[in-house]
């Protein structure tokens, strides 16, 4: 237990910076530069305090850590609840990691309202850290829902052409999902009286038929999120509009939110039901995987496939949430986390190669005009830029899930787990990850190698040190994820163990209670 | 009965205002043109300092041979109200100078509909409540004509004017009824005739119809809202401010004391009207809205479906129904009130602009005002962590409490398709390129109340706790 609130701090601070960034002033420049180091600053320390939450987390322990409990609307026995288990951990950790990350990396990118854009990202921090910390219902949902505020105006000021349309189709197709949730938890503090998510967790024993409709309300908001197939569309729109650090902070944890909030509330407050919609689950989720990996072949946008693998990627995440068993749910996780950093550095690849030619069309790049050997002695991208060329291929096979890296381990436990339960299941999420390889791989042939026919190109700088810097911590990340996961898994084992458990013997009483006469 | 000395202390603060505007009035037509600044400001301080009187000394009780009533439901809803209209005074001056038509007997007016809207919300008979609607009433036809030289806002006055007396009369109509079945006027006959039995026989369930639909077309709710969008279009912005603030918190105050008072016997018979008014309101408030182009025409269809909300919560007939009433109008009247402060601010080379495509571009010229109007827009369109949402939140606890599951579905489903144009506003004045710039308005009183709002909604969102404690006191003026 911590006696100074570090997880209130944590959320908090980047608002410090946010006040920083809103009374600084001054001529553009200047107001610019120092809006930038602040922000990068702010986030950096609330990463290196995040660390803290690591180091002192007891990995032996189920429950929930570092509690900080305090009234906030008392008049509706609301609280200010928060605090984190092996669950939430490592996504206080990925949100905190991924926003100084993409502060860095729109350094050179952006120029225009820089001081809004570093505002925008820091509130964009709190709000996420305070979702993965908050431990009462209406807390996580104001936490939920106001991470659209920022994200709509940081894909609507600074994204691409489309950008107004994307903005709003992700804002409302969000939005749509939640405010069922909302009435999802009006409904359990009607039944409760709280919106404390513990209490909850150990009274809330609800008829079979009502946990059906709040399972489905719950399910249209996180659905919607990690986006489960076929409520995913908004997500290429978004990505693809998206400036890059929205695109990296969007498939690094905004999906994220989706399947933490499965794992968080609706599997531990509703197990029949979630015994129920399983099978419903799996089979989006494998449609998810496969289809969407095959429209990922056919992509002709840079951010679109890796959008579109997005959601096959989180198509395991949910098979492995649903399983339900140990090794399932901390592949999942596992994977969410990989994904986290994987996504996020390959849509900064795109966003490099975007900051020099201003396009994610993928044609631009490749070798379509294969028609003039005399330029045969460039040959590719590959030479003009080694380091970006080794960094790509570094993370398109740890999204493949290349064993050694990242993508592996969360893809083979999962795997591990359904084949117990489901082996249809199993075999299908397979045969995604073959055409997952097959579009990865694919993209990078077309981007990296083949002939350099365009001028333009042939003038291409390789990676500069900021943008070295920013790859840095994410492929050591990634290498140490694929070779010792158990700093990752151990602090997960507790709490998932108690999850997998609860729900088992939940399932177990309520079958013992429908044989009773 | 006391008619004494108790009842005038009761009434303290109408008397107050009506002494005061009496003054005003004559000093006006003393001194001519001339006085009109002295009479403004004086009226909004007077506004104010009744609003003080409200509750210093806080008494309760029923005073005039129980015509009036005080609690502290109607002392909440009288201080919203007259907060409401001396800031829409204070904000006018800008206005109607430009056009000239600043005039003393503006304030004066807007001081008398206040009056009435005290009167009204006290009222604790059908009789002394005519009497107060009828005072606002006329008051508000007069200044929605204000303009009189803009065809406009004299169409505007005109229909208001024809409209409002059809709906007094359905009112006075079903108010007969009720006499003619009840035995008397009196909110406490009603109530125990109603008690006794007489809630079964049919003319009084015809006279409450009527009564509800002169109330709904007070508030605005469908059916009975076809006025709304002229009005507020037409009628010059201070007055349309003052209408979408004031005048409609007056009016739901009304509807609740009504319906939760004397008609409470009879809640299974109105909560069904209610609900669908409610519905139809919250649909029509989202739909009609979206393709608006007129920022005050939006208002107004906002202002319909912010209403279907506060019907909802009234709806459910709980003590957590009227909570999340006051609750919401408190919320409601700060977010107005800004979003208007902001309307005003809006011209252009010294020329008023009312479209929506003339925010393009604001965030760039007048980032602190396009934050302002960013914060109302959140906060209307119910996005937490912003005040709107905990008002919306409140709401809906009472509706599900109240097992009013299909509404709140649909109430929830119409508040996404709302946030579609409040996010419009959003996206015109962050995400489009600036048009010709908007004049940059010097430190005006609208600057102030925009602020002080947006600062409001923002104190709001992180505790909305000191406002739950004045609306659960507020409510329990009617669950003693």
């Amino acid at each position: 237990m911590s006696s100074w609130p570090i997880l209130s701090l944590v959320t908090f601070l980047p608002l410090v910076g946010v006040f920083f960034c809103l009374v600084v002033n001054g001529p553009k420049e200047a107001v610019d530069r120092n809006c930038r180091s602040a922000a990068l600053l702010t986030s950096v320390v609330v990463f290196l305090i995040s660390l803290l939450l690591w180091a002192r987390f007891d990995v032996t322990k189920a429950g929930f850590q570092f509690e900080e409990k305090l009234d906030w609307v008392p008049a509706l026995n609301i609280g200010y609840h928060m605090g984190i288990d092996g669950i939430s951990l490592f996504f206080v950790l990925l949100s905190t990691l991924l926003t100084p990350i993409c502060i860095l990396s729109s350094w050179g990118a952006v120029h225009v309202r820089v001081k809004e854009y570093m505002i925008a990202f820091l509130v964009l921090e709190t709000f996420m850290v305070g979702m993965f910390c908050a431990l009462d219902l209406a807390l996580f949902y104001v936490f939920f829902e106001g991470v659209l505020i920022p994200m709509f105006l940081i894909i609507g000021i600074w994204g691409g052409d489309r950008r107004v349309y994307a903005a709003f189709k992700f804002f409302l197709y969000t939005l749509l999902g939640s405010v069922l949730m909302l009435l999802a938890i009006i409904t359990i503090y009607w039944q409760l009286g709280t919106t404390d998510i513990p209490t909850a967790m150990e009274k809330l024993n609800l008829p079979f038929i009502w946990q059906c409709w709040l399972f489905l309300a719950f399910f249209a908001s996180f659905a919607v999120k990690v986006p489960m197939w076929p409520v995913h569309t908004w997500l290429p729109d978004a990505h693809v509009e998206a400036p890059t650090a929205g695109s990296v902070i969007l498939a690094g944890v905004l999906l994220k939110m989706g399947g933490y909030g499965f794992l968080r509330l609706s599997i531990p407050l509703l197990p029949e039901a979630t015994q129920y919609f399983a099978p419903m689950i799996f089979g989006l989720s494998v449609v998810a995987v496969i289809y969407t990996s095959l429209v990922a072949l056919v992509q002709e946008d840079m951010k679109k496939l890796i959008a579109y693998s997005s959601v096959a990627h989180m198509g395991i995440v949910t098979i492995g949430a649903f399983i339900l068993n140990i090794q399932s749910v901390q592949g999942s996780l596992f994977q969410m986390l990989s994904h986290g950093v994987v996504s996020a550095a390959l849509f900064l690849c795109v966003g490099v190669l975007y900051d020099r030619m201003h396009t994610h069309e993928i044609a631009v790049f490749g070798g379509l005009v294969h028609r003039m050997p005399r330029y045969a002695f460039v040959f590719g991208l590959v030479h003009r830029m080694p380091r970006y060329a080794f960094v790509f291929m570094f993370f398109t096979l740890a999204s493949i899930g290349l064993p050694g890296l990242s993508g592996f381990i969360g893809e083979f436990l999962v795997l591990l787990g359904a084949f117990k339960v489901n082996t249809w299941v199993a075999f299908l999420a397979a045969t995604g990850l073959i055409l997952g390889a097959a579009y990865a791989l694919w993209l990078y042939r077309k981007i990296i190698f083949g002939e350099l026919t365009k001028n333009s190109l042939k003038a291409i700088l390789d990676m500069n040190r900021r943008e070295v810097v920013v790859f840095l911590p994410l492929v050591l990340l990634t290498l140490w994820m694929g070779i010792y996961p158990n700093s990752f898994l151990d602090p997960m084992a507790a709490t998932v163990d108690k999850l997998v458990g609860d729900y088992q013997s939940a399932i177990k009483l309520a079958r013992t209670a429908s044989l009773a006469p | 009965m006391m008619l004494g000395i108790e009842s005038w202390t009761l009434a303290r603060p109408e008397l107050f205002l009506a002494a005061v505007t009496a003054l005003l009035l004559i000093y006006g037509v003393v001194r001519g043109e001339v006085a009109t600044p002295f009479v403004s400001i004086a009226t909004s301080l007077a506004l104010l300092v009744t609003a003080v009187l409200l509750f210093v000394p806080y008494r309760e009780g029923t005073a005039f041979a129980s015509l009036f009533i005080v609690d502290r439901l109607t002392t909440t809803m009288k201080a919203l109200v007259l907060v409401g209209s001396a800031i829409s005074i204070l904000m006018s001056r800008a206005y109607f100078e430009r056009i000239k038509a600043w005039r003393f007997e503006y304030p004066l007016l807007v001081a008398l509909a206040t009056l009435g809207m005290m009167l009204m919300i006290s009222a604790n008979d059908l009789m002394a409540l005519y009497v107060g609607l009828e005072l606002q009433s006329l008051a508000l036809y007069v200044i929605a004509a204000f303009q009189r030289d803009s065809l406009r806002s004299t169409e505007a006055g005109v229909k208001y004017f024809v409209l409002g007396s059809v709906a007094s009369g359905m009112l006075l109509f079903g108010a007969s009824l009720i006499y003619g079945f009840c035995g008397g006027t009196a909110f406490v006959q009603i109530s125990r005739a109603l008690i006794e039995g007489r809630g079964g026989e049919i003319g009084v369930v015809i006279g409450l119809v009527f009564v509800v639909a002169g109330l709904a077309f007070k508030v605005s709710a469908v059916p009975f809202h076809m006025w709304t969008p002229d009005v507020y279009e037409g009628a010059p912005t201070p007055v349309t401010a003052l209408f979408a603030v004031a005048a409609k918190i007056a009016a739901m105050s009304l509807m609740v004391s009504v319906l939760m008072g004397p008609f409470k016997p009879l809640f299974p018979q109105w909560q069904q009207i209610v609900v669908v008014a409610s519905v139809l309101s919250m649909g029509l408030g989202a739909f009609a809205a979206l393709r608006q182009q007129n920022i005050k025409r939006l208002m107004a269809y906002s202002s319909i479906g912010n209403v279907g909300y506060v019907l909802l919560g009234l709806a459910s007939g709980s003590e957590k129904g009227i909570q999340s009433v006051v609750f919401y109008l408190a919320i409601y009247l700060v977010m107005t009130m800004g979003v208007f402060a902001v309307i005003l601010m809006m011209k252009r080379r010294n020329v008023m602009v009312e479209n929506i495509a003339d925010l393009a571009g604001l965030a760039r010229s007048e980032p602190m005002m396009a934050l302002a109007l960013l914060v109302f827009m959140f906060s209307l369109a119910g996005i937490p962590p912003l005040a709107g949402f905990w008002g919306k939140l409140y709401i809906f606890i009472a509706a599900v409490e109240a097992k009013l599951y299909v509404p709140a579905v649909l109430g929830v489903l119409a508040s996404v398709v709302a946030s579609y144009y409040y996010l419009r506003i959003v996206k015109v004045m962050y995400f489009d390129e600036p048009a010709e710039a908007l004049d940059r308005p010097a430190f005006s009183v609208n600057r102030a109340v925009a602020f002080v709002a947006a600062i409001l909604v923002a104190v709001f969102s992180l505790a909305p706790q000191p406002l739950s404690l004045v609306a659960a006191a507020a409510a329990k003026g009617l669950f003693p």
